[in-house]
Parts: structure tokens; C-alpha cells; sequence
């Protein structure tokens, strides 16, 4: 059967893909959510989070709760669709990058060979790079729809930092296509599952670029002004309450995970195991041992994000833009011709 | 009507639409979001094509990068509805005149012209708009046009940082 010259059953098969990589990466979120507040704990020397359940593990269900359970309030000089625009926008821009990020090789079920990736668009990186520039407009729209003077002056801040910082990303990004040739992830992973070193050996510093770019793009500390609490209250989401707070502040796990997400599949390998044959075993076997790979990267990056939180203070507003336009930008530059320099001695 | 035509309708609709509210929302910073939709109904209609990469390029450069600046300007401005000058209704007169005017002529043209005669878009079709045909044709043929367009950026980028360090 098909509806509209489709295929009904890759339909379905789409549809059960992105319900399970959505609702994964709330869950896992959800669970970020309480690893920060134990690896904080654990770097300042208290026991965290412990009440809740066995080792405090319910502690994130009962977060969600109190959130949802808020007092919903929309502040009355505030622009009313915009104000709640911004979050929805903020999350929905967070969760779309999963569409082009392969979770693993593919698996065959039920006689159907599915591959683990939602789209193989052969722009996938550029897709990102798209989806990363909408972020900022969650933050900016919802700082300005409360009429707030902290809020719009914290959303002021969000977009300048975060222009800033994806120009040095994209030059990051520019590098490694070059060594590359494809701007497909499912190709750049498997490059890197065939060939013998990972991405990472080749753009070591390509890498700290996009990791430290990454890390503003997300608003993790130390670029976290735009949430500066001491300067700015609160930041973009001071008026926000109840589920549409919960919402700015998941979006922010939800990015830190994508761009784990990124980071490994283009730098680390991806689904790749080292120094394991994937062939020599079944492929659907296989294709979860890669899952599971990319998920353990991915939590090793996050808990890189956080370790880095929670150890390094906040820069000044001047400090962040001179790193990112007198440090990062030029490093970039520098990093491109290199990159182009090798790549013609060697041809 | 098979899905492409579908698509091309309400692509078509939807940015004539978002077009229009542009024009008439009152308040600045509805206008520039009105704008970044139209932008995204202009890639869609580049995926159409089969531009993927043009697609994509619109997004990031005009709805990801401009309309951020866009956006920063107007909200450091504090453009509101009520500070915002109000014509006269003579001007108003004049200008709907004047722009109707226009959109006749423009329409009369592209109907007059022969070489639309009879011509069919070319729906999901060509790899002009992929990344490798558009790379080799940039770098090949249209070699000393692209260099050059290259230049005028780079000398306003030049300018524009002397005019700020003044």
C-alpha cells in the first residue's frame, strides 16, 4: 500500500525510529539532569542528590513533578504567542538534530533491513550547522517576549555569543571536510570505521575548536552568560515558570547530548569499537554493540561537559568575545591551511 | 495532482502567505520572524529542485545568520508599536498606488516574455543545486566571477571594521 507514491511500511518504520531516538534522548536527559547534580556533588566534596529511591535515582522523576506541578504564569505586558514560542522553539531546535546522527550500522528485522539513522541526507553536517543556528532563536525570541530588561539584554547576549562562536565552529567544521570529502555523517563514520585512526588524528586541533565552540554554542559554563545569575538574575528565563522553564532548561541537556552526539560520530569514530572486528560477528549483534559504543562516548563527552563545569569559574563578557574572535577564529584559519597545506603535499 | 504538485502548492502558499504578514504586522520583530518562515518556504521549494545544498545554504546563511543580526538590531533599537513614526493617509494612499502599480507591471512583463512560452520547471530533476556539480561549475567555469564577488565581501569587510574602530 502506499499513500502518496510512499512506501507505507517505511513509513512506519521512520515513525518508530524517531518515537524511540526522541523519547531516548529525553529519558536521557532526564538522567543528565541528576548526573550533574552528582558529579557537582562529588567535586565539592557532598554526598548530592540522595533522598529519593535507592541512591537518589528517583530524584529527576520528582524534579519533573514539582516542575510540571508549578504555577503556569504568563506575565501580562509579555507578548503572548512569542512568550510561548520561545521555549517550544528552544526544545524543538535541540531535539531535531538527532534526525542525521547514526546511531549505528544497520540491523535486519522481521525481513526488513533497517538502517539506524532517521535520514541520510548528504548534507547531514550542514544540517546540523542549520539546526545549530536556529537554537538561538528560543533564547532570543522568549528574552524578548517577556519585557523583561534583564531578559532582553540576556537574550542580546545569547545571539551575539552564539554568532560569534559558530563562525569558529564552521571554519572548524570546514577542515575536517576537507580531509573527509563527504558531508555525509554516515559516510564519515564509516570512513572511520574501515580506515585505521579516527578523525580526531588527523584534526587534533580542529577537535578542541569544535569542543570548546560546542561548549558555547551549548551555554554551559564557562560561557554561560547568558544566564549569569549574579549579573543577570536570571537570564532569558527569568519570567518563565512551571514546564516552559523545564523546557529552556532540558534543551539545554538535550543540546549537550546532540553535540556529544556529534563530537563522536565525526571526531571519535561513532559506532566504532576499537580494536574489535565487527564483521566477526552477527550484524545485528554488531549494529548494538555500536549503539551501545556511541552511547557510552557520548556519556564520557557529557561527563566532560560537566567536569569542566564544575571546575572552571565563569569568563567576563570582553573575555569571551576576545577568544572567540581574537583566539578561536584565527586558530581556525590557521588549522584550514594547514589542513590544505598537507593535503596538497600529499597529492 | 501527485505530491509534488501538492508540495509545490502549499510550499507556494505558505510563503505567499508569510509574505504578507511581513508587510502588514505592525510590530518589527513579527515582521523579521514572518521573514525567516518565508526563508524556510524558499528552501523547501529548493529541495524541490533537488538543490539540497542551496537548501541548506538559505537556511544557515539568511534565516540562521542574517535574521539573527536582524533580530539583535531591532531588540538593541527597542523598536515598539507605539514609538514607531504613523504616516499620513495621503503617503499611505500614494504608496499602495504606486507599489500596486509596480506588481501590474511586473506580472504584464513575465507573462509577455517568449522565452517562458510553453516551459515546464524541472521538478526533482538536475544536480546543478548538489554540492559536487555546484562546486565544480563555481571553481570551473565561473571561476573569475566568484573571485571577484569574493573581493567585493572581503573590501566591505574591510570597511566595515575601519568604520567601527573610527
Amino acid at each position: 500500500m502506499t499513500i502518496l507514491s510512499l512506501d507505507l511500511g517505511f513509513i512506519i518504520e521512520k515513525l518508530i525510529m524517531i518515537a524511540i531516538v526522541v523519547f531516548a534522548s529525553l529519558g536521557i536527559a532526564l538522567y543528565t539532569t541528576f548526573g550533574e547534580r552528582k558529579v557537582a556533588a562529588i567535586l565539592q566534596d557532598r554526598p548530592g542528590p540522595s533522598r529519593a529511591g535507592p541512591f537518589g535515582l528517583l530524584q529527576p522523576l520528582a524534579d519533573g513533578l514539582k516542575l510540571i506541578m508549578k504555577e503556569e504564569i504568563i506575565p501580562n505586558a509579555a507578548s503572548k504567542w512569542l512568550f510561548i514560542l520561545g521555549p517550544g522553539l528552544a526544545m524543538t531546535a535541540s531535539l531535531m538534530t538527532c534526525a542525521v546522527i547514526p546511531w549505528g550500522s544497520a540491523v535486519d528485522v522481521f525481513g526488513r533491513h533497517v538502517e539506524l539513522q532517521i535520514a541520510d541526507v548528504n548534507i547531514g553536517i550542514l544540517y546540523v550547522f542549520a539546526v545549530v543556528s536556529m537554537g538561538v532563536y528560543g533564547i532570543m525570541i522568549g528574552g524578548w517576549a517577556s519585557n523583561n530588561k534583564f531578559s532582553l539584554m540576556s537574550a542580546l547576549r545569547a545571539a551575539s555569543q552564539a554568532i560569534s562562536y559558530e563562525l569558529a565552529m564552521g571554519l572548524a567544521l570546514i577542515a575536517l571536510l576537507m580531509t573527509t570529502g563527504s558531508l555525509s555523517l554516515k559516510t564519515i563514520v564509516e570512513q572511520q570505521v574501515q580506515g585505521n585512526y579516527w578523525n580526531v588524528v588527523y584534526q587534533p586541533l580542529g577537535f578542541l575548536i569544535f569542543f570548546i565552540t560546542a561548549m558555547a554554542e551549548c551555554n554551559r559554563t564557562p560561557f554561560d552568560l547568558p544566564e549569569a545569575e549574579n549579573e543577570l538574575n536570571f537570564g532569558y528565563h527569568q519570567e518563565y515558570s512551571s514546564m516552559k522553564l523545564g523546557f529552556y532548561l532540558f534543551a539545554e541537556y538535550i543540546n549537550m547530548i546532540m553535540s556529544s552526539a556529534i563530537m563522536a560520530s565525526m571526531y571519535f569514530g561513532g559506532y566504532d569499537l576499537p580494536f574489535f572486528n565487527e564483521a566477526s560477528v552477527a550484524p545485528n549483534i554488531a549494529a548494538l554493540i555500536g549503539v551501545g559504543t556511541l552511547l557510552i562516548k557520548i556519556v564520557l563527552f557529557i561527563f566532560l561537559f560537566m567536569w569542566i563545569r564544575w571546575t572552571i569559574p565563569r569568563f567576563r563578557y570582553d573575555q569571551l568575545m576576545g577568544l572567540g574572535w581574537k583566539t578561536m577564529i584565527p586558530l581556525a584559519l590557521f588549522n584550514m591551511l594547514l589542513t590544505g597545506a598537507v593535503i596538497l603535499a600529499k597529492l | 495532482m501527485n505530491t509534488l504538485e501538492i508540495l509545490f502548492y502549499a510550499l507556494s502558499a505558505f510563503a505567499v502567505i508569510c509574505a504578507s504578514m511581513v508587510l502588514i504586522s505592525k510590530n518589527p520583530i513579527h515582521s523579521v520572524l514572518w521573514l525567516i518562515l518565508v526563508f524556510f518556504a524558499i528552501s523547501g521549494h529548493y529541495i524541490l529542485l533537488n538543490a539540497q545544498f542551496l537548501a541548506i545554504v538559505n537556511i544557515i546563511v539568511y534565516a540562521g545568520a542574517i535574521m539573527v543580526l536582524f533580530l539583535f538590531v531591532i531588540m538593541l533599537m527597542n523598536v515598539k508599536k507605539d514609538n514607531e513614526p504613523q504616516k499620513k493617509l495621503l503617503t499611505k494612499f500614494i504608496g499602495v498606488l504606486a507599489g500596486g502599480s509596480l506588481l501590474t507591471l511586473l506580472i504584464a512583463l513575465v507573462k509577455q516574455t517568449s522565452q517562458l512560452e510553453g516551459k515546464q520547471v524541472l521538478m526533482k530533476e538536475g544536480t546543478i543545486g548538489l554540492i559536487h556539480p555546484l562546486g565544480k561549475a563555481l571553481f570551473t567555469d565561473y571561476v573569475l566571477p566568484f573571485e571577484i564577488s569574493s573581493v567585493l565581501f572581503l573590501s566591505a569587510m574591510v570597511g566595515a571594521v575601519i568604520i567601527g574602530k573610527k
